[in-house]
Order: structure tokens, then sequence, then C-alpha cells
């Protein structure tokens, strides 16, 4: 257990429950009563995460960012459920950034796997000694106590009180060790695993109430925006701002330094605008005359890099992993087959731009943001601005979407150097022009598949080689190849074929690159999900039948002595192994829910595909129409296996999510560079997938007590090869470029 | 001064005429329900009524509206009871909620104009509104539902 059990209401509370005094501008909305008691620290804190305050309202902090995938409608319903809370005396608190809370990364699909145990502890924590307060207080054997919603119950005195009336109590006692911990059993949870869980935030977000990033409103806040450096790494040679500042409303013009490598987090300098509304800035943005020194990245176009991509690949200098021989199973072999895939760049996108407010004020720097990981957003303000790590406060609010991008907290530092620089309260924005050009993108990747086929249609071996540039070089100038991205799809294929090599190209790289929903298992997925299905054909095999003969048996993979470090998502293959019956079994159910293999009217298609990323296991169906030369989606059927799902109905969504986010990138998702800047800058030409373009979708859950698994990213890899595996069903023609729209069938 | 009726109350505000009704809305009236997403009309984020009618706010500049009827999420239903806001939770249809301003007032106007809207119709009135979190399922869903409680209401 990574966090110590101690009753915290015994030192006064300033930071967490503390801080929410201060929450006018938060997206948590209070209830004033629970101000008042959190405030005067009258409550019982049984943990950091747990405060019930004397009227007997339950407090749970939300250590993790809410951004869409329903985290504050899932950990603290599972604290809540473990302690019997009635969820509507619950009140959500989001937690400022702080290391008591360990990690509040929101990425990585890992925060219910990292939590799960340790808050229903938590839970367990609260239950134990409201038990042992009401037991107390009638003189009575706690075992003869009983907790349940809200309330504890003695049996045979017919005693029962709430508990707002066994807070005093329970305060005095001390906690219990973990060997006195006992969990609820499955069948005596109330909440969790529930189909018809109501979400935490719905109403704040039906009415308009819910606070973003973009709605935080400080007294006497002034607006500001930025221009940067169109490259990475330029720079400004000189600037006019006098038709800026004439601008009405235009307040003041500072000038950001630009950043240097390696990019990190750091913002990338410019010349900011502040104003006394945004469109004002935005205004005088337009008038600012900018001399750039755009620097060495300038040198790099996407489309001409390509060749870079395709010279290392000819001969892949590095070998991830190597089983068997494949130059043997190729000289052995009666077929060979060989496809190249190439997926776009990409950009996050989320409907919120990044956006943050900063306030400076007697040495303390206090940040609100759209952030989902607010103790690097600490670090990396206060490095920046040379203030030590606790004059910094990060508060979260909503974020409208993050999907890996408010995971870089550039933006954060900007608006603290405004507001540090400016003397005011700033809330500095991106419009979506700066999101789309000043990214982290996802890389474009250039992939290559062999397969050596026998003569009764075995295949006995398997190569695979991919270049892209890798995220390390975000942190690492040098880094010339991918690392955990091989992780992702490429080097753990589960396939049961005696030979196989993987390989990885070297480039070099000229852009900000980060991890966007389900990373690299986007390029890597969409090469092998289409390549098996190019060997099936090539076989006359069904598609179906086909991804579950080369996983074959039941197994639990590794690939030691195969000169590969299997990162498993930094987690042991003995507590979260890759286990291929699990993925055959969701293969199975799409198939059977689907329909798979039913008949289908003319000109109609059916394509399967199935990964396991992020330690969840997904199979995806996806029927296509092809009618004049257009593609349309006709029905989406997906089928996830996430380990015990906590709230089923925020699983589900997730699922519709990735298959819509994963068709936006299919269709018509592509970034690309000239002369070192984004070509793209707006929905119309970085266009996301509409209503029009999604059709109705079906989500199975497999019921499992296995330790809960990744959610948010693991709908998004299958969805595109079994979406151009569709096509080729339904059409005869073979998509291996991504977005389909440059073959102008979208 | 520009008179402005918004959500029933009229108020002046000393702005420039030209300033796009989504930036008077939310940095000088303080309505940030209403929310940007692009400044161009491509994604219907910012998506409000004039007399009834869905506009988009960003490109919409306060002196083109005049004595119409400004209507935002805030004023959509007086206890966030709206038939379509309704729907929305019955159908849990936010996921980041970022966008849901600009869906649900297009989805209320939609209800408004047809009472029995077709999933054609809704893909023909819903698909200025982009949601990258891609909720569209639900959305289709939820205006089925609205239909039918707005006629219950009625």
């Amino acid at each position: 257990m990574s966090h110590s059990i101690e009753n915290l209401s015994r030192r006064r509370f300033i930071q967490g429950f503390g801080s929410v005094g201060s929450a006018l501008v938060l997206g948590v909305q209070l209830p004033t009563h629970a101000l008042a008691q959190v405030a005067n620290s009258q409550s019982f804190d049984p943990d950091v995460f747990i405060s019930i305050a004397n009227d007997g309202l339950v407090s749970i902090i939300s250590h993790r960012s809410e951004m869409g995938q329903g985290i504050r409608s899932t950990l603290p319903l599972l604290v809540a459920d473990e302690m019997e809370a009635d969820f509507d005396r619950v009140n959500i608190v989001q937690a400022v950034a702080d290391a008591k809370y360990g990690s509040q990364n929101t990425d990585g699909s890992r925060s219910v796997r990292k939590n799960y145990q340790r808050l229903r502890q938590a839970g367990a924590t609260a239950r134990w000694m409201l038990q042992q307060a009401a037991a107390k207080k009638w003189q009575v054997d706690a075992d003869e106590c009983e907790v349940y919603n809200h309330k504890v119950s003695h049996k045979t005195s017919g005693k029962s009180a709430d508990f707002a009336e066994l807070v005093e109590t329970a305060k005095g006692l001390t906690p219990p060790t973990l060997e006195q911990l006992q969990l609820k059993r499955n069948d005596q949870l109330r909440y969790v695993g529930k189909d018809d869980l109501p979400l935490a935030d719905g109403k704040d977000f039906v009415n308009g109430t819910a606070v973003y990033g973009y709605d935080v409103e400080l007294p006497g806040q002034k607006y500001a925006v930025i221009a940067r450096p169109p490259v990475v790494f330029g720079q400004v040679k000189s600037f006019d701002a006098t038709a800026t500042l004439k601008v009405p409303g235009v307040l003041k013009v500072i000038e950001i330094p630009a950043a240097s490598a390696p990019a990190f987090f750091k913002p990338l300098g410019g010349i900011a605008v502040i104003a006394e509304n945004t469109w004002a800035a935005i205004k005088g943005r337009d008038k600012l005359k900018i001399q750039w020194h755009h620097g060495d990245n300038a040198n790099y176009s996407t489309r001409e890099h390509e060749k870079a991509f395709a010279k290392t690949l000819a001969q892949p200098p590095i070998t991830v992993r190597k089983k068997g021989n494949w130059q043997k199973a190729l000289s052995a072999s009666a077929k060979q087959l060989e496809a190249e895939y190439y997926i776009s760049g990409l950009s996050h996108s989320m409907m919120e731009p990044p956006a943050a407010a900063a306030q400076f004020k007697n040495g303390q720097m206090q940040v609100w943001g759209c952030t989902q990981t607010p103790q690097s957003a600490q670090r990396v303000i206060g490095d920046t601005l040379g203030l030590k790590h606790e004059q910094v406060t990060v508060h979260v609010t909503y974020l409208g979407g993050g999907f890996g991008r408010k995971s870089k907290p550039d933006y954060m530092a900007e608006a603290a150097i405004l507001a540090k620089q400016s003397g005011w309260p700033v809330k500095m924005v991106w419009t979506r022009e700066d999101e789309i050009r000043h990214g982290y993108y996802h890389s474009p990747s250039l992939q290559r598949t062999y397969a050596a086929i026998d003569d009764k249609g075995k295949t006995i071996g398997w190569r695979h080689a991919m270049v892209m540039h890798p995220i390390n070089s975000t942190f690492n100038p040098n880094a010339k190849s991918p690392t955990f991205e091989n992780d992702l799809g490429l080097g753990d294929v589960p396939f049961a074929i005696d030979n196989i090599l993987i390989e990885n190209g070297e480039t070099a790289t000229f852009q900000r690159i980060g991890w966007l929903r389900s990373v690299a298992n986007i390029s890597n997925t969409f090469a092998v999900g289409s390549f098996v299905d190019e060997i099936a054909h090539a076989t006359g095999t069904d598609a179906k039948n086909h991804l579950l003969q080369l996983i074959g048996q039941d197994a639990k993979l590794d690939f030691a002595n195969q000169g590969y470090n299997y990162r498993n998502y930094n987690e042991s293959l003995d507590d979260y192994p890759l286990d291929t019956k699990r993925l055959k079994n969701v293969i199975e159910l799409v198939a059977k829910k689907a329909n798979w293999g039913r008949k289908l009217p003319q000109g109609h298609g059916l394509g399967i595909a199935a990964h396991r990323s992020f330690l969840s296991y997904v199979a995806t169906v996806v029927e296509v129409s092809m009618k004049d030369g257009k593609v349309k989606i006709e029905r989406i059927d997906s089928a996830i296996d996430c380990g015990k799902v906590l709230n089923p109905d925020r699983v589900k969504a997730q699922m519709e999510g990735a298959a819509v986010m994963a068709a936006s990138f299919a269709l018509r998702g592509e970034i690309t560079l000239k002369d070192g800047i984004v070509e793209q800058g707006n929905f119309d030409d970085y266009p996301l997938a509409r209503i029009n373009d999604i059709p109705p979708t079906h989500i199975y859950l497999v019921d499992s007590d296995e330790k809960p698994t990744g959610v948010g990213e693991p709908g998004v890899p299958p969805f595109a090869p079994a979406l151009c595996n569709a096509i080729f069903a339904a059409s005869g023609k073979r998509y291996r470029r991504l977005p389909l729209s440059q073959f102008g069938i979208v | 001064m520009i008179s402005l009726s918004i959500n029933g109350n009229t108020q002046q505000f000393d702005i420039d005429p030209d300033m796009p009704l989504l930036w008077v809305l939310r940095d000088v009236a303080k309505l940030t329900g209403t929310k940007y997403g692009c400044g161009k009309g491509l994604c219907g984020a910012c998506t409000v009524h004039l007399d009834g009618q869905p506009i988009r706010a960003c490109l919409t500049p306060v002196s083109a509206i005049g004595k119409g009827q400004i209507t935002t999420i805030e004023g959509l239903s007086k206890n966030g009871d709206h038939p379509v806001q309704q729907a929305w939770l019955e159908h849990n249809v936010p996921q980041c909620g970022y966008c849901q301003s600009g869906q649900i007032m297009s989805a209320a106007a939609l209800v408004a104009n047809n009472p029995s809207p077709s999933d054609e119709d809704i893909d023909l009135a819903m698909s200025g509104n982009l949601c990258r979190c891609g909720t569209y399922v639900r959305i289709r869903q939820a205006i089925h539902s609205a239909a039918h409680l707005a006629k219950e209401v009625k």
C-alpha cells in the first residue's frame, strides 16, 4: 500500500478540503453548508480522500481530472460504496495539485487500475471507524453494528445513528490497520457495477454551469492570447505592436522568450497580447507585425520526409524482437505477402482548446486550468518562473476533452508568466488555430509488413518494421527511434507464429511529438489489423477464423528469450498477463453479437480487428456500404474485456466515443507540416467526424472479476483496421494509407 | 451603448458593435455556458437562440442582433428541466460536456420546429455541432426522447 492511513481530523487540514473555501471559480459547485463545515474543521477525515462534516455530508476527493472519461462518476462512487455513504449525500471535491494523493497524472487509461485498491481501502477505513464509533457510543460490540446507507444500526437494541451523529466520536478513534480492514464482497456493492448510475456532474453539464479552463473568471481578470513561433523553436527577430496597441481594449503586449530543445512542457514563447476581453486580444494579435527567425526545423516537410521514412525501413537498423528465424521462414515459404502502411500525423483537437487563468499575489502563484496533470503543471510553472513549488497552487477545472494534449502543461505556464509579468489576474486562451498549429502531435508513421506462408496456407513467418518520430524526442532531442511505442501493438503481436522479426527505423524529429489517445496503438494496430486481413484474403480464410487461428492456443504470452523487453504498460505479466484466451473471447463475443458472416446487401462489407491495449481486450466489427464510390459506415459493434467494470455506462460511453474519434482519424485526420509550419488550422481543413458519419453503435462488456484495466483508450486501435477491412470486403479495394479522404471515398 | 435582450433581461453594454456575440456573452455578460470551439461557425459549440432559431454566436456581431431575443443555455429553462436537458440526463449524453451547451441549444430548436424528428432529421439539424468525445449516438437517442417528453409537456 502506497499511502498511510492516518486520522487527519486531529490537525488542521489546509490543503485539499480546506482549500475549497476559495472554490468560487472551480468546476466543483459546493453547497454552502459543505463549505462551512469543511472550512471550520469540524469534520471527521478518516483518509486524505474522505471528509465527513458534522451534518453527515461526505466529501470525497477526486484527485484525477475529469475530461469526459467519467472519472468523477467512477472513483468517488467506489469510495462511497465501500464506506456505505448515500451517494445523494456525497459532495465530490476536485483536488489541487498535491503529492499526498499520489500521482494525479490522468493519462494512460490507468486512473481506475492505479487507485481501485487504495480507494476501496480508504472507504473501508471510514466504514470501519464509523462502525467503531457507533459501538463505542452504544457500548456494544462493533461486530453487532451494521453500516448501511449513511447509517449504523444495532440489530438487537434497534438503535440507529446517521453518520452525522457519529462524526464527533469517530474523530477520536485510531484508524484501523490494514489487517482489520474488510472490503465489501461483490454482492454487497450497491453502486459499483450497476447499470443505471447517473453522471456525478450531469446537471452542471446540461445547464451550462460546469466551469472549464476556458470559463475561469477571476476578479479584475484580463484576457490574453499569444502569437507563437510558427516553427517549433523559432524565435521573434523583431516585432511592431503599434497597430495592436491601438485596438480598443488592448492593454499590454508582452514578449515571452522562445524555448529551445528539448521541448519538454516548456512554453514555446512568442508575443502575448493582454486585453479587456478575448476578442480584443485576438484582434490585437492579428495586427502584430512579427519577423520570425524560424530556425532549423523549417527544413522539415511531412511529405518530403516520407522518403526518409522509406529509406530507413529499406534496411531497418534496430531489431526490437526476434523469435525463430524470419529469413529461414521466408526461404521455406510457398507464398509471400508484403504491404506498406502510412498513418498521418494527428492533432488532439479536444473541443476545449488549452486555457488557463493565473494570479500572482504576495509571492503566491495560483493557476486554474484544464490540466490532466496538475503536479507536472506545478513543477513546470515553478521551474519557468523560478518559484518554489510550494509557492504554486494548481487548481483543476473540468476539462473540455484531454486525449493527452492536456498532459502537457505548457499553457498553464504561459498563463502564469503573463500573470506574473503584468501583475493582473490573466486568463490566457488558445484559439482553435493555436491548438491545431502548436500541438504535441501524434507522429506520422510508415510501416512495412511481411508474411511468409507455407503451402498449407499457414503463416510461418511475420516481419514488421516501423518508423515514427519517437515521443522521447520531446524530452531528448537525440532520440531517434521508438521505445515504449513498440509495446503498443508492434512488438507485442499476440500471434502463434514460429518466426517473428520486429524492427524499427530511425528518424530525426522536427516538431513536438506527444501521446494522443491510445498513442502508437493507432498506427501499429492499423498495420497489423489490416495485414492480418490481407493474409486471410490471400489464403482464402474467413477473416474472423483466420484471426483466431493466428492467435492460436490459449496462452499467457511473454517474450522472454526474444531479445524484447516488453513493458506491459509498466505492470508485471504475472499481475496482468497477456492472455490470448481473453483476446479470443472478445473476438467471439463481438462476432456473435454482430452476427458475423450474415448476409449483407449488395455493396456492403464487414470488417473485424482485435487488440489488447492498456491491459484491456477489445474486438470491433464495422459494417460499411459503398455507394457511388463513397464509403458509409453502417454499423459498429465493439466488445471490451477490461476486467471488473466499475461504471458500465461510462465504459460504454468511452467505447462509443473511441469509435467516433477513431473514425475521425481514419476518415479525415491529417496534420502535415510544410517548411516546419503546420498546414491545417481549423475544422475546415482538419475535419472531425460529425453525427451523420456515425451509425448505430453497439457495445458489449465482458462480465469479469479480473483486476480492472484501461477503458479510455483501448476502444480506439481496432476501429481503423476493422473499417478498412470492411471497405475491402465491400469493394475489393485495399486502402493502406490514412486518412481515407485522400482517396476521394469519404 | 448597445442594448441586448439576453434570457429575458435587457441590458446595456459599452462595447464595440463589431464584437461577436460569443465574447459579449462570455467576457462581458459573464455567461460562460456558451462555449468557444472554433471561431468560424464550424463546430456549433457557441450555438444560442436568436428569436428561437439557432445561430452561431462566434460569427454574429452584436450590431446584427437589434431587438432580437437571445436565449443561451443559462436561459433555456428555469430549473434545467427543458425536455432536451431532461433527455440528456436520462441518456447520460455528456462525456466532457464542453460541446453540450451548443448541442442542447441546437436540439431544442430542432424539437421546437419538428415535434417528431427522424434520425435523418436529427443528423441534418445536428451535423453542425461537433463532439470530439463522440456522444453522437446518445444525442440521437436523447433527441427522440426529448421529442416524446415535449409532447407530454404540451
